[in-house]
């Protein structure tokens, strides 16, 4: 036996070897199968977010051609609007594509293999206000390798939310469904903290020498974001300024929403595990994927849904093969969840309302103090 | 292929600098690469050129691209690439190489090549070209000899090396070259047939059979034009006996072509054979410094299949260890003193990968053999195979 209770509890050892071996050999045949058609799919979404990047911010500023205030022949202020929210909603999305498929994955190291300088994990920078290497530093060493163990994965609740009934109640936790209201609409600027560990920082646990060249990196990235969609785009539109730089502020909210929906689906709806610090030493191979398992939720949907997650949406599987190019998560899932399904291991994905409702409920519940809800 | 053994793959790119940083480094000196500077603040954290690349690639500056224009068969096994680079392709001079990337199978490999065309003379504005021989088994040379078609793009490093015309106006010279290693030579005879100095040059050229010359017809008329230049075309293996007949360098051969070799610049390009031979008989006559060398590319020998263990350079911190069968690479350079940035030591995080600079290392996790000159490495899950320097 694995473990004397818990999820794993019905595993023989050699079972849970082989389990892992199992998922070994998939990662072994999409490692070896990368090709050309990896390197034509990461390259066109690369060349197809650029374009609706700058189109977007380009009809931002053809908008106000169409303001009544410059009294064009074509004056038309429902034009002007639909316009300037065409280009919002295209800068949002292209957002969304830079943060979640292309950046997100190529942090983790997932194109590395092509060998190329310009898609590179140690490289590239994102339009984000957290700095890259931070981010690879909070996400891909503490939290992919830490996942849902308590005390140990700084992502359970990010420091501001109670998820799970192992995180013991604080008065702090009263206000979390405001928390958790201004997290999703602000995400981007928490994710630029999380590494700095401000918390931690404030009660002195971290000494500020350590913290400072995070946070002079951190400003210096925050600046040039600033910079480029507060100031640079907005000046370039005249009169129009507070216009274009409300458009950028809202297409920054949309992208932080849509990402804090996705990302909260991952690891946070009912039926997800959590492991206690103790249960993690020791780990086998085989043990550390069945954590990974446990403790990830996958969402269901269409091509397009799993692009525009980033394949978070294969949480799952991207938490088992974190540096195995995303768009491959789709084609090995059903041969994962055949293979979680023989071993009686838990696979947890859902529809976006079920897995979404679910961890809005959990952030309600956990409001309170009180005894472990009867669902799990 | 000919390199100098210390050519850099990514040329002038340091293999860690990200990607915003070299964006923000540009010379802000003239006008225009301030306004280049102003408009990549529009562009963070790409630049502007990440866009200009959309329209056209050879407008680019982060990555210096060239279309394939033209494609010319030399001969059963090389082929000549017109190029037409992009913006940002620097000056180069006859006889320099070039760093040549492109992608097989989704994985871009660099390799050098000498420009076989002198500047300003190849077939097509502004253009340059390489002429590759198809080594047997060569991924790359194979792919640029068969594989690749008009109108596909490859990305070009910086042009670099000393194997170039002396300064004389007039240069008096003794090329000694051999098979694809006619290359540099050619773009050098273009040089100084265009300059009107080409009156006083020996060639010797081998090849296996007179089929086998790349660039024949046009060293030949090279040779009627010019009486200066005295072009000897030595096959070593005439079918259909195929015994050696003219025969390699040797320095009865040498004094028998160029009876005043010692007071010639001489310049030698090909296999190594040549190669060593003409150092070794330069240097025992006391005239190592006419002689100037371009290398073949060194070829790894053959790998045991379950090496594991060898030779570690660690380039960054000039330290060289050997590491015991199965230690990885991190456990090796922390057990040398050295603190490598490292997170999950398990192969997930991707902390502490660095790029290969030559030779092997292998996967502990599944025994994979990268070779690659420039490939990732994740040092905490791989081992030197045989031998290996890392940017460490």
């Amino acid at each position: 036996m694995v473990a004397e209770s818990g999820p794993l509890s019905h595993l023989r050892v050699d079972e849970l070897r082989r389990y892992g071996e199992e998922l070994d050999a998939i990662r072994e045949e999409i490692l070896a199968d990368r090709g050309t058609r990896d390197r034509r799919y990461i390259l066109r979404l690369i060349g197809t977010q650029r374009a609706l990047a700058l189109g977007s911010r380009l009809a931002m500023l053809a908008a106000c051609a169409f303001h009544p205030w410059l009294a064009l022949p074509w004056a038309s202020m429902s034009a002007f609007l639909v316009v300037l929210g065409l280009g919002t909603l295209g800068l949002a999305l292209a957002k969304i594509l830079e943060n979640m498929e292309i950046g997100h994955n190529i942090l983790h190291a997932q194109w590395d293999w092509m060998g190329d300088p310009e898609v590179r994990s140690d490289r590239w920078e994102w339009d984000h206000v957290c700095p890259a290497s931070q981010w690879r530093h909070s996400h891909n060493v503490v939290h992919h390798m830490w996942t849902n163990v308590m005390g140990r994965d700084r992502d359970v609740g990010y420091g501001m939310l109670r998820v799970t009934e192992r995180q013991r109640w604080s008065p702090f936790y009263a206000i979390q469904p405001l928390s958790f209201l201004v997290m999703m609409a602000l995400f981007e600027w928490f994710i630029a903290l999380h590494d700095i560990e401000v918390a931690h920082v404030w009660s002195g646990k971290r000494s500020w020498d350590e913290a400072r060249p995070l946070v002079r990196d951190g400003l210096r990235k925050v600046g040039r974001q600033v910079l480029k969609d507060y100031v640079l785009w907005p000046v370039l539109a005249g009169p129009f300024f507070l216009w274009v730089l409300g458009a950028n502020f809202v297409a920054n909210v949309l992208r932080n929403v849509w990402t804090f929906i996705i990302i909260f689906c991952g690891h946070f709806p009912a039926g997800v595990h959590h492991f206690a610090k103790g249960s993690v030493e020791g780990e086998t191979r085989g043990h550390w994927y069945a954590r990974q398992m446990l403790g990830s939720c996958n969402i269901d949907g269409g091509r397009l849904f799993h692009v525009m997650s980033g394949n978070l949406s294969h949480q799952i599987e991207h938490h088992l093969f974190p540096d195995l190019p995303s768009n491959r998560y789709p084609e090995i899932a059903p041969r994962v969840r055949t293979i979680a399904a023989r071993y009686g291991i838990d696979y947890n994905t859902g529809s976006l309302r079920r897995q979404f409702g679910t961890t809005v409920a959990k952030v309600l519940r956990f409001t309170l103090p009180g005894p472990v809800p009867a669902a799990h | 292929m000919h390199t100098a053994e210390t050519a850099s793959p990514f040329g002038l790119q340091a293999a860690r600098d990200s990607r915003a940083d070299a964006i923000g480094a540009r010379p802000r000196s003239t006008l225009r690469g301030r306004l280049v500077g102003a408009a990549d603040l529009f562009a963070w954290p790409l630049g502007l050129s990440h866009y200009l690349e959309l329209v056209n690639p050879l407008w680019s500056t982060h990555t210096t691209w060239a279309r394939v224009v033209d494609l010319i068969d030399e001969t059963a096994d090389a082929r000549t690439l017109v190029l037409r680079p992009g913006r940002g392709f620097g000056a180069y001079r006859a006889g320099q190489y070039v760093p040549v990337t492109v992608t097989i199978d989704g994985r871009r490999h660099t390799r050098t090549y000498s420009i076989s065309t002198a500047p300003g003379r190849a077939p097509g504005r502004g253009g340059i070209a390489i002429t590759v021989k198809h080594v047997a088994g060569g991924r790359v040379s194979g792919h640029l000899v068969r594989g690749i078609r008009r109108g596909a793009y490859v990305e070009l490093g910086t042009p670099q090396g000393e194997f170039v015309l002396p300064d004389a106006p007039r240069p008096r010279l003794l090329l000694l070259t051999a098979g694809s290693g006619v290359t540099p030579a050619r773009a050098m005879l273009q040089e100084l047939s265009a300059r009107g100095a080409l009156a006083d040059v020996v060639h010797l050229h081998w090849a296996p059979r007179a089929a086998d010359v790349i660039f024949a017809r046009d060293l030949a008329s090279l040779a009627a034009a010019h009486p200066g230049y005295r072009l000897h075309v030595l096959a070593t293996c005439e079918p259909p006996s195929g015994v050696a007949t003219a025969g390699h360098f040797s320095p009865n051969l040498l004094d028998a072509r160029c009876a005043d070799w010692r007071a010639r610049d001489a310049y030698a390009c090909g296999p190594r054979a040549l190669l060593e031979a003409a150092e070794a008989h330069w240097t025992a006559s006391g005239c190592a410094q006419r002689l100037r060398v371009e290398r073949f590319q060194p070829v790894l020998a053959p790998l045991p299949a379950d090496v594991a263990g060898g030779r570690a350079c660690f380039r960054r911190s000039g330290v060289t260890v050997e590491t015991g069968a199965g230690q990885s690479l991190l456990l090796a350079a922390e057990a040398a003193g050295l603190a490598p940035a490292h997170g999950c030591r398990m192969g997930i995080c991707h902390t502490c990968t660095v790029t290969l600079r030559s030779g092997r290392v292998r996967d502990l996790r599944d025994g994979r053999v990268t070779d690659e000159p420039g490939a990732r490495v994740q040092i905490c899950v791989s081992a030197a195979a045989g031998e290996c320097e890392v940017e460490l």
